[in-house]
């Protein structure tokens, strides 16, 4: 049925729109998560639900403008539903957001089943918007999404300081006369439209996590503003990108659950492997340290035992050292690495001396013993040479 | 002068100098959260060039009061003048400490950047800082003693670090009148002193600082006008004057174990601050 030709264009177009919705809500989504606002997305984006369907009955149309309207007045609604509910009721945040998330998914559901059932509503497909179906993004969608997402970044990047100053720190900004309760009305203006540009291929449901997802991944691998909000674009064009050619290239396949697939590998690896905050580098550097303790402490009783000698270089056997330490486990295992770094010399048999050069090390980092601090090395060469 | 003139009677009221306009007036302030009211019918007026602290217990509407002064809560009833008129008119001229945990120290930021965001009022819309702010950025945290630290993204941070950044932040500000919120809350020693040395610096520069404070012993060490405040304006004005045993109790209900302690047995050879020696009795 799909000639070549076509199949390429339909897939240069489910790309281009897969890239332009990732863009936005990595960008947009990076704010709601820096302010602790990442569930909002997800009320918002099932609070979307009802609008499409509503939209579609008014017009009795699939028009994008018209669907991605009603989509952005239900969005919207549902996030002034719970501002409002958390300012005027003592409902908290979390609970107003799930009532709200609910109660107009509940809505849209019916209405959605309402229109299956009339004789225009088996063809709108409205019934896609649920997982997403990003194979149905046609050229005049992408032209709508386009001009909402530039319109987005350009306020992004006119207001950067304001926005950096109001997710931070809002309450300085509001003693400087920055306009906090409009921005914050701005923001959640801008991600209704990043919700609304990536609902026909993301889908209402898993919707927030496109918007979670890319800052969570980017965080891990920046310490700037500016470059987490970068890199939570390219994550969420990335991601936006390859789940949705997977899923385009299988039958009938949801675009939403491939995205989000994508983008929940690109997290697992940030979390995994990311310098800094990553898992890997935070166990690496806490074996470090315990490795870095125990020769610490093994340094300290094989000088202990040596100020008992004449000769300090006299060799002793690991069991001297067991009978010092709650772990004496260890003690063949880093007598070795001190060996390694040329602080202790193996004599024959198996007996083990401080070297000239762990004999000072040890001087200077346990120089002030005393019986009373014999434990407490004032500072440790030992640690800063490793 | 004030419609409330009639009600200020208050020993020690903080009127300096007749024709002299106040730093900041406070009038008939009453601010509720919901059914409770914070602050009742408070009438304060610190004079310019004091080192204030605000002394009351748990829930006596200190930060409210703050951030009253700042328009960051809106009364119930009553009137804030700085220097004479609204907040709104003078805000160039208050600069503001909040408290530390009152952000989120992991957010992808460098300390600089924190610094800079005092000058975003002055900058105004669009603009972004350039090298000027930059250079005054370092400037204020050279000021406070962590210039080395500009480029540390803020979560590797200490909490008397956290608090030096967001002084230096007040610092760039370079107003007339400062609004501090708990700065010396888990500082180490080393820090309090710091933060203490450069307050009395800004005083002798003839700036306004007003302070919220916890710590009832070193009021009459580090501040000469001090504030107690219990929901109610207990009383106000030079330490001397107004920092007193009863006041004290009228402000805290007469739970003041370590000031008792300090009364019953006066100091042997007395320095001005009778009450640090009951630090013993601290809680």
């Amino acid at each position: 049925m799909n000639l070549p030709f076509d199949f390429d264009f339909t897939l240069r177009t489910v790309a281009l729109g897969a890239a332009i919705l990732g863009i936005v809500s990595g960008t947009l989504g990076t704010y709601a998560v820096l302010r602790g606002q990442s569930l909002l997305g997800d009320a918002i984006s099932h609070a979307a639900l009802p609008g499409i369907a509503l939209a579609f009955l008014l017009t009795g149309a699939r028009a994008p403008l018209v669907l991605v309207l009603g989509a952005a007045l239900a969005g919207w609604a549902g996030a002034l539903g719970v501002i409002a509910i958390t300012r005027r009721t003592r409902v908290p945040y979390d609970a107003a957001l799930g009532l709200v998330l609910s109660v107009f998914f509940g809505a849209g559901m019916v209405l959605l089943t309402y229109i299956q059932r009339l004789p225009s509503g088996q063809q709108a497909g409205l019934d896609t918007y649920l997982f997403g179906q990003a194979a149905a993004l046609l050229p005049r969608d992408i032209a709508v999404m386009s001009v909402l997402g530039v319109a987005a970044l350009v306020v992004i990047t006119l207001l950067w300081k304001e926005l950096k100053l109001l997710s931070f720190d809002p309450e300085f900004g509001a003693s400087i006369g920055l306009p906090v309760r409009r921005l914050d009305i701005l923001l959640t203006t801008l991600l209704v439209i990043a919700i609304v540009i990536g609902l026909q291929a993301v889908g209402v449901v898993l919707m927030s996590a496109i918007l979670i997802a890319p800052t969570a991944a980017a965080r891990q691998w920046s310490d700037r503003l500016g470059r987490t909000v970068f890199l939570a674009a390219l994550f969420g064009a990335a991601a936006g990108v390859t789940g949705a050619l997977i899923s385009a290239s299988a039958q009938r396949m949801p675009t939403g659950p491939t995205i989000v697939l994508v983008a929940g590998c690109v997290v697992a690896v940030s979390l995994l492997v990311a310098p800094g905050r990553g898992l890997l580098a935070e166990a690496i550097r806490h074996w470090r340290a315990r490795r870095d303790l125990r020769e610490l402490a093994l340094l300290e009783d094989l000088f202990i035992v040596a100020r008992q000698h004449e000769n300090p270089l006299h060799p002793h056997p690991p069991i001297v050292l067991r009978t010092m330490t709650s772990r004496p486990d260890t003690v063949a295992h880093t007598l070795r690495s001190l060996e390694r770094r040329g602080w202790v010399r193996r004599g024959r048999d198996d007996v083990w001396a401080l070297t000239e050069e762990g004999w000072r090390t040890a001087s200077d980092t346990f120089g002030d013993w005393t019986p009373e601090n014999w434990r407490k090395p004032r500072r440790s060469p030992a640690l800063d040479g490793s | 002068m004030s419609a409330a003139a009639g009600r200020q009677v208050h020993v020690g009221d903080g009127r300096v100098g007749g024709a002299d306009v106040a730093a900041i007036e406070v009038r008939d302030l009453t601010v509720a959260y919901r059914d409770r009211p914070v602050l009742w019918d408070v009438d304060v007026t610190v004079p310019k060039g004091v080192l204030m602290a605000i002394v009351g217990p748990n829930g006596a509407g200190k930060t409210t009061l703050i951030k009253a002064i700042l328009g960051l809560v809106r009364p119930a009833a009553g009137q804030v003048l700085i220097n004479g008129a609204p907040f709104d008119a003078r805000r160039r001229e208050v600069a503001y400490v909040p408290q530390r945990g009152s952000v989120d120290w992991d957010f992808p930021t460098s300390v600089l950047d924190v610094v800079m965001m005092g000058l975003y009022g002055r900058l105004g819309w669009l603009r972004r800082p350039g090298a000027a702010e930059r250079t005054a950025a370092l400037a204020a945290l050279e000021k406070v003693g962590i210039g080395a630290l500009a480029d540390r993204q803020i979560s590797q941070l200490s909490g008397g670090q956290q608090q030096r950044v967001f002084l230096a932040r007040a610092l760039v500000q370079d107003a007339p009148i400062y609004l501090m919120d708990e700065p010396f809350q888990g500082v180490d020693a080393t820090t309090e002193r710091a933060i203490v040395a450069l307050l009395q610096e800004l005083r002798a520069l003839g700036r306004t600082v007003v302070v919220v404070h916890h710590d009832l012993q070193t009021v009459p060490e580090y501040f000469d006008w001090v504030l107690l405040l219990n929901v109610r304006r207990i009383a106000a004005g030079p330490v001397g004057e107004v920092f007193t045993d009863e006041n004290l109790r009228a402000t805290y209900g007469g739970r003041v174990p370590y000031l008792r302690q300090a009364h019953v047995e006066p100091p042997a050879p007395a320095p001005a601050a009778p009450f640090r020696l009951g630090r013993a009795g601290g809680e």
